[in-house]
């Protein structure tokens, strides 16, 4: 075996200098919040960096609702899940229909409805959200969970339509020719020649508009209101308007809220990283 | 094809006989987006503009202090917040282009901030620095016997910490994207540059800088964009506070409309426009070849 030179010793030290910080900036708030979790309350507040008897006791009351802020922690879960799973459906209908068109069938402007969602995407959701709220109101779907998941449609079908459009303008055209002269019907041309071939970039899109919609906060807290109908985000907003919050259910809640995200992204990182970054930011 | 041609010479022929099947077809299935499109982004920004259209709004944004507070922030958010987020971006992707299993292993959990919901972790930070009971100020009290500032409630500071939350949200993903532009690199100019004995500062300034140039400003653009729309590092750290000081303008319009001043609000985003607008017109450029 041979000793590492000196020269080498200095390069890992030096790479471990960068990474030790690294990785104590990135999981300082997420360990706070799993250390809340798992702290009674007065370990909590004191300040400790691990309780001095760990617990589950914080969980079980939000499964269980036993806390005025969480008497709907259910509902509001499955809203979140009911909204997030109909916005990915209905983004990866909308989107897989549109780049279609555009890119395979080369429908007359479609090139500038493309350049028109582009443009949607670019402008910041937030500018949006106001005039949404008020267009939601004048539609009379406010409080409606579809108000939340058509909006959730509308921020994610732009990107979601480039990088679908991105995506089958790879494909080459011989197979739709080959397809058309065996008689294919244009209607199964999509169903069993682009759909197949298009499905690592829809799992691609369909999980990021479900994340997109999951992880909404501020057109959900503008566009629902009932304890009942609103999402988990928002109902994690409320605890703060509590003046003595009990910070420790909400990073507890906070805690089971991030769990399903995190695992959806790392499920399917592979798609996400390989699909959607680099067609983010094609220089 | 033939066929086509001959039918769209006609010109008083029937609308359904001047486009082939497939054309129809994808009328019909651009119909959804269109639909979508139209109820939910032209009629919304049509209805805005609408509602924004008094001269006398923008008069009232002008002497509103705290319009002028926020678009000060915004901007100290922008030049400030993005600079230093890309700039600790190019850095690590060039710790992370180092193949060790260990650094693996950490890029796995550094994109953690980017993979979790911002609102948990945004609040967690919140309570961290809270005077009393935060992490921060008990460990600062625990080393010197002092009370530790109270992060939040000194405009400038919490600020500065909004930003500081957009930064851990954020850069794992550019670092990531950079991450990527940085592996496309030939590994062969690295070795002819080590054989020359070239410095570490002349590798990155005359290999790796020049075919990763036009990322970077892509990049630092895009992120532009996507600050502006930050409503959450600053709503859920601060929500604006102390005193409505801490602003920018993506949460300006939520403020406003809390007021029950609406006309302000949509004026108030009209007035983030130039800002926006010509970022959008770039972008477009670059993606839309």
């Amino acid at each position: 075996m041979k000793l590492p030179t000196l020269r080498e010793v200095g390069n890992e030290t030096k790479l471990l200098l960068i990474g030790i910080p690294v990785f104590i900036w990135t999981m300082i708030p997420i360990y706070h919040m799993f250390l809340f979790a798992i702290s009674p309350k007065q370990d909590a507040f004191a300040g400790k960096l691990w309780p001095d008897h760990p617990t589950l006791h914080n969980f079980k009351i939000v499964f269980y609702q036993q806390h005025y802020f969480l008497r709907d922690f259910w509902i509001q879960f499955w809203n979140s899940t009911v909204i997030a799973l109909a916005a990915g459906a209905l983004t990866l209908i909308v989107a897989t229909a549109a780049a279609f068109a555009i890119s395979r069938l080369r429908v007359p402007g479609g090139r500038w409805v493309m350049n028109l969602a582009l443009l949607t995407y670019f402008i910041p959701a937030a500018f949006l959200a106001v005039p949404m709220y008020r267009t939601m109101g004048n539609y009379g779907l406010l409080n409606n969970h579809w108000s939340l998941i058509l909006a959730m449609v509308t921020i994610a079908s732009p990107y979601a339509i480039w990088v679908l459009k991105q995506a089958s303008d790879k494909l080459p055209v011989e197979l739709d020719e080959a397809a058309t002269m065996d008689g294919a019907t244009t209607l199964q041309l999509f169903r069993l020649v682009y759909v197949p071939l298009m499905m690592p970039s829809l799992v691609a899109i369909g999980t990021y508009a479900i994340l997109l919609a999951w992880n909404e906060y501020l057109y959900a807290f503008l566009l629902l209101s009932k304890d009942t109908d609103i999402t988990l985000p928002v109902a994690l907003g409320n605890f703060l308007a509590a003046d003595d919050s009990p910070w420790e259910l909400l990073m507890t809640t906070g805690f089971i809220y991030a769990l399903p995200p995190a695992a959806i992204y790392y499920a399917f990182r592979r798609y996400m990283v390989g699909g959607l970054t680099a067609g983010a930011v094609k220089s | 094809m033939a066929i086509t041609l001959s039918a769209s010479d006609i010109p008083n022929a029937p609308l359904s006989s001047r486009l082939s099947t497939p054309q129809v077809w994808g009328i019909v299935l651009l119909a959804p987006y269109i639909l979508v499109f139209l109820a939910f982004v032209v009629y919304p920004v049509g209805y805005g503009l609408w509602l924004a259209r008094h001269p006398a709004s923008y008069v009232a944004l002008y002497h509103d202090p705290i319009f002028a507070r926020a678009a000060v922030n915004t901007l100290i958010f922008l030049v400030v917040g993005i600079n230093i987020k890309m700039l600790i971006a190019l850095f690590l992707s060039g710790f992370f282009a180092h193949q060790r299993t260990w650094i693996k292993w950490l890029s796995v959990l550094f994109i953690l901030p980017w993979a979790v919901p911002s609102i948990p972790t945004i609040l967690s930070v919140r309570f961290m620095l809270n005077p009393e009971w935060g992490m921060v100020n008990q460990i600062i009290f625990r080393l010197t016997a002092e009370d530790g500032p109270n992060w939040l409630n000194d405009p400038a500071v919490a600020l500065a910490m909004a930003i500081g939350v957009h930064i851990w949200k954020s850069l794992p993903f550019w670092t990531l994207i950079l991450l990527t532009g940085r592996l496309a690199i030939s590994h062969d100019m690295y070795e002819a540059a080590d054989v020359d004995g070239a410095s570490w500062w002349q590798k990155f300034r005359y290999i790796t800088w020049p075919s990763m140039k036009t990322l970077y400003v892509t990049c630092t653009l895009l992120s532009m964009i996507w600050t502006l729309g930050d409503f959450n590092s600053v709503y859920l750290l601060t929500g604006g506070g102390p005193a409505d000081l801490t602003h920018v303008l993506s949460t300006l319009g939520i403020r406003y409309l809390r007021l029950d001043q609406l006309s302000l609000a949509m004026a108030s985003i009209v007035c983030a426009m130039p800002l926006v607008l010509p970022l959008v017109y770039f972008m477009m450029k670059r993606l839309s070849r």
